[in-house]
C-alpha cells in the first residue's frame, strides 16, 4: 500500500479487501449483516437447498419490521395479536424460525429492541465506525451517519453474505456533497438531504459512494447524519458517508454491541484515521451553501422533484429534458396537481411520521415540539407516529411526547416501516395526500394510488396542524 | 443461474425514464416467500394507463425491455429482476441502470445493456414493428435494418453470464482466503472480526 492521501471510503475499503483479481474486482469482507423479514426467505431456502450454513452467525442480527402491524401485538393476556394478512403472517413466520435454524440472533416482534433495521444497528451499537455493513434493503445506507460503509443489497447478494460473509463488488467512485454555512430556523437534516437529491437528481450518485462534507454534517448530531446518509439511495448513490468523530464516539460508546475496554481504544484510535486525508481527491464535488436550503418538500413521484416550500408546482415546460418533461407530465397527473400552485395552498388528509429516514427520538421531539398545545386539523383524517424502534417508543414516552402526540389528535404507534412502503395493514388511500416523513414519494408507494410529499418531522407536524402543506416557520404561536 | 448468450425477438418499447423498483414491483408483492409468480405484478400501475405498452399484444411475452435513464432505482428488493424474469423479459436495454438493479438482473441472469439515448430512441422506433437481437459474445444489438451498436460490460459478468456461473459457488471455494483475511482482522481490528453475538 501506498501512502498517497486516501479518502474515507478508500481508507475502509482497503482494510476489507480479502481478495482482489486482476479486473479490479475486489473480494470484501462484511463486518455486519442485518436481516429482515422480506428480503430474506429465498436466501434462505437457497442455503438450505445446498446444504450451506451461515458462515458468521455472531456477525448476523434477524429482526422483523416490513410486515409487522403498529397496533398493539399482545393482548392483555401477553399472548400473541394474530396478523391478519396470510402471507404477511408467514413472511414473519419464515424469519422466526430461519434465524435460529441457522444460529442467528433475532430480535422478536414484542421484544423491547425490536424496530427498523437502519434504527436498530446504530442503537444497538451492532452498527459501528468503519464496518462494512449490509442488509437487504437500500436504506442500509442509513448507516453511513455513523461513518460505516453501509449498502443495500438483494436476496443474492444476502444468500452470497450469509454463506461466505464476503461480497464481490468494484470499488466505487467518490463524489464529495459539501455543504457549509448556518443553517436557517426550521432548516433540518431531512430538509439538506431533500435539497441536495434536488440537486443533483435521482441517478446523480449513481456509481458512486458520497462522502458528507463541511460544517454542517460536522455539526450535526449522528441522528442527523444518520438522515442524512439514509437517503443516499435516493440520489443514486449506493452509500454514504460522514466521518466519524468525537460526536460519533460519544453516540456509540456504552451501546450493547460496541466495542469495551481495550477493543474500545482501539477502535477509536482506528475510527479517528479514517477521515479523509488533505489532499486527496474525490472523483466529482458538489458545494451547497447552507442558506440557499429552505424547509423543503416534494411534489412529484421522484425524489428529486423538490420545492422549498415557498415555491410553487412546476410546470412541464419548466424542464429542458424531453424525457423529464414527460415524467413530470405523468407525476402531477398521478398527484392531481396544477402547475403554479401555491404549495401551501396544497391540502393533505393524512400524516405519517415514521421510517428510517425520520423516526429516532430527535425527529418524535422535533414533531412534538410543532404539536405541543396544538390540534390536527379537521380535514387530516389519519395521522399517526411511528417510532423507529420500541426503545424510542419508550424513550419518547419517558419525556411525555407520546401525550403530546396523542393530545393533538395524532395517533401513537408500534414501530415499523408501517406506511413508508406500506407493507403492513398502514395505507394511505387512493387518491389522498399524505404529508410524510419518509424517503421515496414513487407512485404507489404509500399504497395503491397514495399520494405522497416529502418532508421533516417538523414540517409534517405542521402539515397535520394546518391541514396543508406548511411552512413550518409560519406556524401562529400555539394556544 | 440459467447461462445466456442470445436475445432476440420483440423489445417492449416502454423508454420511460427513473423507472423505480416500485413501479417494476409494487410492495405488497413482495410477501412471497418463493421467486416466482411476480410477472402478473410487474408494471402493475403502468398496465392500468390507457395506451401502455404491458397489455398490448404486440409485445406480450417479448423477451427484451427498452426502458429510459436510470432504470431501476430505488429499492434493493431482487423481486424487480424476479418480476422480470417471470414476465419473459431477459434482456433490458437502457441509458442507465441503478447499481443495485444491475447487480440484481446480472445474479439472475437477466442481461442489462447500457446503450446512449440517441440509439435507445431509435430501437424505439424499431421496436413497434420489429424484432432486436442482442448479442453477448459481441457485445452488440442489431436490428433487421442493418443498425448496430455495441455495449460494455463487466469482463467477470460477462464470463459469469456466459457461463452460468453460481457465485455462492466460486466465493465458497475461496473458504481459506477468507478464514487468512478472518484471522488477520481477528488482530488488527478485533472490534469488527471478533464474535459479537449469540443466537
Amino acid at each position: 500500500m501506498t501512502n498517497a492521501p486516501r479518502t474515507l471510503y478508500q481508507k475502509i475499503w482497503d482494510a476489507h479487501v480479502v481478495d482482489r483479481r486482476d479486473d479490479g474486482t475486489c473480494l470484501i469482507y462484511i463486518d455486519r449483516h442485518i436481516v429482515h423479514e422480506v428480503t430474506s426467505p429465498q436466501a434462505f431456502e437457497s442455503l438450505r437447498a445446498a446444504g450451506r450454513p451461515v458462515r458468521r452467525p455472531d456477525l448476523t442480527l434477524a429482526v422483523p419490521d416490513h410486515n409487522l402491524p403498529t397496533t398493539a401485538r399482545r393482548d392483555a393476556n401477553g399472548n400473541r395479536v394474530p396478523i391478519a394478512d396470510p402471507q404477511s403472517a408467514q413472511q414473519l413466520e419464515m424469519l422466526e424460525k430461519n434465524a435460529p435454524a441457522f444460529g442467528i440472533r433475532y430480535i422478536g416482534d414484542a421484544d423491547p429492541e425490536q424496530g427498523i433495521v437502519h434504527v436498530v444497528g446504530p442503537e444497538q451499537g451492532f452498527s459501528l465506525p468503519g464496518a462494512t455493513i449490509v442488509c437487504g434493503d437500500s436504506h442500509t445506507a442509513c448507516n453511513g451517519g455513523l461513518g460505516a460503509l453501509a449498502f443495500g443489497i438483494g436476496t443474492s447478494e444476502v444468500e452470497h453474505v450469509l454463506a461466505t460473509q464476503t461480497l464481490l463488488l468494484k470499488q466505487s467512485k467518490t463524489f464529495e456533497i459539501r455543504v457549509e454555512g448556518k443553517l436557517g430556523a426550521g432548516v433540518t437534516p431531512k430538509d439538506v438531504i431533500l435539497h441536495v437529491i434536488g440537486v443533483i437528481g435521482t441517478a446523480g450518485g449513481t456509481g458512486y459512494v458520497i462522502e458528507y462534507t463541511g460544517n454542517v454534517f460536522r455539526e450535526m448530531s449522528v441522528e442527523g447524519r444518520l438522515t442524512v446518509s439514509n437517503m443516499s439511495i435516493e440520489g443514486g448513490a449506493r452509500a454514504g458517508l460522514v466521518a466519524p468523530d468525537e460526536i460519533t464516539f460519544d453516540y456509540v460508546k456504552g451501546r450493547p454491541y460496541a466495542p469495551k475496554g481495550a477493543d474500545w481504544d482501539k477502535a477509536v484510535a482506528w475510527w479517528k484515521s479514517l477521515a479523509t486525508d488533505e489532499g486527496a481527491t474525490y472523483d466529482k464535488s458538489v458545494f451547497i451553501r447552507a442558506e440557499d436550503i429552505q424547509p423543503t418538500v416534494t411534489w412529484g413521484t421522484s425524489p428529486e422533484d423538490t420545492s422549498g416550500i415557498g415555491g410553487v408546482v412546476p410546470a412541464p415546460e419548466d424542464f429542458a429534458d424531453a424525457s423529464k418533461r414527460d415524467a413530470v407530465k405523468h407525476s402531477l397527473d398521478y398527484m392531481g396537481l396544477t402547475p403554479g400552485t401555491k404549495l401551501t395552498d396544497v391540502e393533505v388528509q393524512n400524516v405519517f411520521i415514521g421510517s428510517c429516514t425520520n423516526s429516532r427520538i430527535e425527529d418524535i421531539r422535533a414533531a412534538a415540539e410543532v404539536l405541543k398545545g396544538r390540534h390536527k386539523a379537521d380535514n387530516v383524517k389519519w395521522a399517526i407516529v411511528v417510532p423507529g424502534s420500541g426503545l424510542v417508543k419508550a424513550q419518547a414516552e419517558a419525556e411525555g411526547l407520546d401525550k403530546i402526540i396523542i393530545d393533538a389528535g395524532l395517533e401513537w404507534r408500534e414501530p415499523g416501516c408501517s406506511a413508508c412502503l406500506a407493507m403492513n395493514p398502514d395505507k394511505v388511500p387512493a387518491g389522498e395526500r399524505c404529508a410524510s416523513t419518509s424517503n421515496r414519494n414513487f407512485t404507489g408507494r404509500q399504497g395503491p394510488g397514495a399520494r405522497t410529499h416529502l418532508m421533516s418531522p417538523a414540517m409534517a407536524a405542521a402539515a397535520a396542524v394546518t391541514g396543508k402543506l406548511t411552512d413550518v416557520r409560519d406556524l401562529a404561536p400555539a394556544s | 443461474m440459467e447461462a445466456i448468450n442470445h436475445v432476440a425477438g420483440k423489445a417492449i418499447p416502454f423508454g420511460r425514464k427513473n423507472v423505480d423498483t416500485d413501479v417494476i414491483i409494487p410492495a405488497h408483492w413482495l410477501k412471497t416467500i418463493t421467486r416466482e409468480g411476480l410477472g402478473k405484478g410487474a408494471f402493475e400501475a403502468v398496465k392500468l394507463e390507457e395506451g401502455n405498452v404491458f397489455t398490448d399484444e404486440r409485445w406480450a411475452g417479448a423477451p427484451i425491455l427498452i426502458a429510459g435513464d436510470n432504470f431501476g432505482c430505488g429499492s434493493s428488493r431482487e423481486h424487480a429482476a424476479w418480476a422480470l424474469l417471470d414476465m419473459g423479459v431477459t434482456c433490458v436495454i437502457a441509458p442507465s441502470f441503478s447499481d443495485i438493479f444491475s447487480g440484481n438482473a446480472f445474479k439472475n441472469g437477466i442481461l442489462t445493456v447500457a446503450l446512449p439515448q440517441e440509439a435507445i430512441d431509435r430501437l424505439m422506433e424499431v421496436a413497434q414493428d420489429e424484432t432486436i437481437d442482442v448479442d453477448l459474445d459481441t457485445q452488440s444489438v442489431t436490428t433487421p435494418f442493418q443498425d448496430r451498436f455495441t455495449f460494455e460490460i463487466d469482463p467477470f459478468r460477462k464470463h459469469c453470464l456466459l457461463n452460468g456461473l453460481d457465485e455462492v459457488g466460486l466465493t465458497m471455494a475461496q473458504g481459506d482466503t477468507i478464514s487468512g483475511y478472518e484471522g488477520k482482522a481477528r488482530e488488527t481490528l478485533p472490534f469488527l472480526a471478533s464474535p459479537v453475538l449469540a443466537a
